[in-house]
């Protein structure tokens, strides 16, 4: 079944408590989404590392269940 | 490190400088997403190894594995992870993978 921008929004919130979380539905099927993810948590960390974070906020949904999820992440100004 | 799968694309990684897992191959790329890298490399004029992950059920599921990545395409430079389609765009219009292939001696400055 595929995820909800909720359900996405909702596991990063878990593992990031400070996380700003835009989603976008890319293509409005609730399969290709773009997600942009501002915490602190990334301070100093590689753009991999970053990734990761998220990566593992979903819990191995990423490309499973959850088939496209393009991923931009920043730290709050 | 003794898992055989690991072992080979520790080789892989380490016998090219530029090294693209993908899905498909640069002519006939199977996903948007690795077309859109091949589509990268060709333009930074970096040259670079690529392995379809579709002709090999182990490297598929070895190299998420190995990178701690969940995602194909990834690309590796000198046998580091680079990162994948998003990372790469990022980096490429913003510059900072010329930066990077200049600095690690793949293309010349």
């Amino acid at each position: 079944m595929p995820m909800s921008a909720q359900d996405i929004e909702t596991f990063i919130k878990e593992a990031l408590p400070d996380a700003d979380v835009t989603i976008q539905d890319l293509r409005g099927d609730g399969d290709h989404y773009a997600a942009h993810v501002i915490s602190k948590a990334f301070e100093g960390l590689s753009r991999v590392k970053q990734h990761q974070m998220v990566y593992a906020a979903l819990k191995g949904r990423m490309g499973g269940e959850l088939h496209a999820l393009a991923l931009q992440t920043s730290t709050p100004d | 490190m003794t898992n055989p799968t690991h072992e080979r694309i520790q080789g892989l990684v380490d016998a090219n400088d530029v090294v693209l897992f993908m899905k498909g191959t640069p002519m006939f790329p199977q996903c948007g997403f690795s077309a859109t890298v091949v589509e990268i490399m060709n333009r930074t004029g970096a040259p670079f190894d690529a392995h379809d992950v579709l002709q090999d059920p182990e490297l598929r599921q070895g190299i998420k594995e190995f990178s701690e990545w969940p995602t194909i395409p990834q690309l590796y430079v000198k046998g580091e992870f680079v990162g994948g389609c998003d990372i790469l765009r990022e980096m490429y219009s913003s510059g900072e993978l010329s930066e990077l292939l200049e600095e690690k001696g793949v293309v010349a400055a």
